[in-house]
């Protein structure tokens, strides 16, 4: 058993999980799906950053579509390191299909217009 | 240049009362010193945002996103690169505004509304001790470098202050190859919110540790070396507590501060706590047709609130200008009281002229507390009740008062006890 701080939302509830995979203290079933997760198989939303070849804009900013597997998220991150985004991009586009064959795809969440790419 | 309307700051708080202040009769200008609108979102690319008003979990750039598209639509004016860097009030406020594009000028309006967000305490508002290298930086900054313009501005980092921005730039430093080394709180207790304390420290086993904070700082060009210290409940240090850290990189996230420096020309009343005008519920100031919304009045730490609450300043604003010829200037407009166990509460004051909305009182509390029930009392009546759990400084509290619960229109009490169990 467990007791842990629910990040479902900003309420934070304070859970309990047995050995059972019986939760209390929950305010929704978000709750008893966290506690559950982080017993048996936690994930995250990765959020960061990849580079792009806009002067203005050097960075677009980014997020797995899905949780990924905790374990996942550097292997991630390495892969996102060597992107460079040279086209326009609107929120949703996906920037990595299937990141590490986890099924979950990194898109943007930013628009950007790359009106003013710099010749290199 | 002359507006019905102007708007100061194009983020969060701005777009939503610009959203909800549009009106054909009406002519809006948003001011904005940055090149996009979006403010602080921007670079708050990590996800949190919109639970309350979207019911969906959304990053900072997506959040802004969604009003900036809902902006554009209605074709409001902005201004970018834009800043004002004078006001003056006379019957209406002249703005003296600068811009890369157009250089000096003024404006003149019927109205402003003031959502110029808030600005990161320094290492200057606490007085570190030590020596003075590069190295030492706000959270908020090395968060704009890094998500922004792709500066990492450490490999080996220590975080002073555990509110959200340090926390959130913990987790972000750590993701991008830096080492964290820990995090210091001078409280008993953590400033950041507990979602951010879990997600953010313990999933990369940080340690926060509390009551205490940094008492010297070594480093000749680069900072080399930082020295914490544990604290007593005086917040002296503890002799032989010293722990030494090598970094190069101290973050501080030792508090914000509504920025409204611009606008102490006016002298607007403002409340010690909040450090922001004291407002109605029509969240307007004693400068009449001077609004104020979001961290510009008062420090949130969502900024689905900060929405909500832009959105009803946006609306007063409205009707302020739509009626302007029949206000009368009210004088039935009471301070509202609360007990030690309240920090603060925002409006400070009711108008009793012309309620006819539901009123959202937003407070901190002092102290944390796992049971605790909210009272509010109007003329030795208790006129409404609410049970709280998990209550804690850092996190927003917020009660709403119905105008049918109100008996009379003498002042308003709000006490908060402590339930013990």
């Amino acid at each position: 058993m467990r007791d842990m701080i629910c990040i479902a939302c900003p309420i934070g509830c304070h859970l309990h999980i047995d050995d059972n995979l019986k939760v209390t203290g929950n305010l929704c079933k978000k709750g008893e799906k966290y506690a559950i997760e982080e017993m048996t198989h936690p994930t995250r939303i990765l959020t960061t950053t990849v580079k792009t070849n806009n002067k203005d804009t050097p960075r677009l900013s980014i997020k797995s579509r899905n949780p990924l597997p905790k374990e996942l998220l550097f292997h991630a991150l390495q892969i996102l390191d060597s992107i460079i985004i040279k086209n326009n991009v609107k929120i949703g586009d996906i920037i990595v299909k299937d990141i590490l064959n986890t099924g979950i795809d990194m898109v943007a969440t930013k628009n950007v217009a790359m009106k003013s790419l710099t010749k290199e | 240049m002359i507006k019905d309307l102007v708007i100061i700051g194009g983020g969060a708080a701005g777009l939503a009362a610009a959203l909800s202040a549009n009106d054909p009769k009406i002519d809006i200008l948003v001011i904005e010193r940055e090149r996009e609108l979006g403010g602080i979102l921007n670079q708050c690319i990590h996800n949190g945002f919109g639970l309350h008003v979207f019911k969906e979990e959304l990053t900072g750039p997506e959040y802004s996103a969604r009003y900036m598209d809902e902006f554009m639509n209605l074709n409001i004016e902005f201004l970018l690169n834009t800043t004002v860097v004078d006001v003056k009030k006379n019957d209406d406020f002249e703005l003296t505004v600068s811009s890369f594009d157009q250089g000096l000028f003024k404006i003149q309006s019927k109205a402003v509304i003031l959502s110029t967000g808030c600005y990161e305490r320094t290492r200057g508002s606490i007085t570190l001790p030590g020596e003075r290298p590069k190295g030492i930086m706000p959270a908020g900054s090395a968060q704009r470098y890094l998500n922004i313009d792709g500066y990492l501005v450490g490999k080996s980092v220590f975080i002073l202050g555990s509110g959200d921005i340090g926390l959130i730039m913990a987790r972000r430093m750590t993701l991008e190859g830096a080492k964290v080394l820990g995090v210091a709180e001078i409280m008993p207790y953590s400033n950041g919110l507990t979602r951010n304390i879990v997600q953010c420290l313990h999933d990369y086993d940080i340690p926060l540790y509390l009551s205490h904070t940094v008492t010297d700082i070594k480093g000749k060009d680069r900072l080399e070396q930082i020295t914490i210290q544990e604290v007593d409940q005086n917040f002296n240090p503890i002799e032989n507590t010293q722990k030494v850290f090598d970094v190069d990189t101290l973050l501080l996230s030792v508090g914000l501060i509504p920025d409204i420096s611009l606008f102490d020309s006016l002298e607007f009343i403002k409340d010690p706590m909040t450090k922001s005008a004291i407002v109605n519920q029509y969240y307007e100031t004693n400068v009449q047709g001077l609004f104020v919304c979001g961290n510009a009045l008062h420090v949130h730490d969502l900024v689905d609130y900060v929405s909500i609450e832009s959105e009803k300043a946006g609306k007063s604003a409205q009707n302020y200008i739509l009626n302007l010829n029949s206000k009368t200037k009210s004088n039935n407009v009471h301070e509202i009281k609360y007990n030690e166990k309240i920090r603060y509460v925002v409006p400070q004051l009711i108008d009793f002229q012309s309620i006819n909305a539901p009123i959202d009182f937003s407070f901190r509390v002092t102290k944390k507390m796992e049971k605790a029930i909210f009272t509010v009392i109007q003329n030795n009546q208790v006129i409404y009740t609410k049970k709280a759990k998990h209550l804690a400084p850092a996190e927003m509290e917020k009660i709403t008062v119905k105008p049918e619960m109100l008996i009379d229109q003498s002042q308003i009490s709000i006490l908060l006890e402590e339930v013990l169990t």
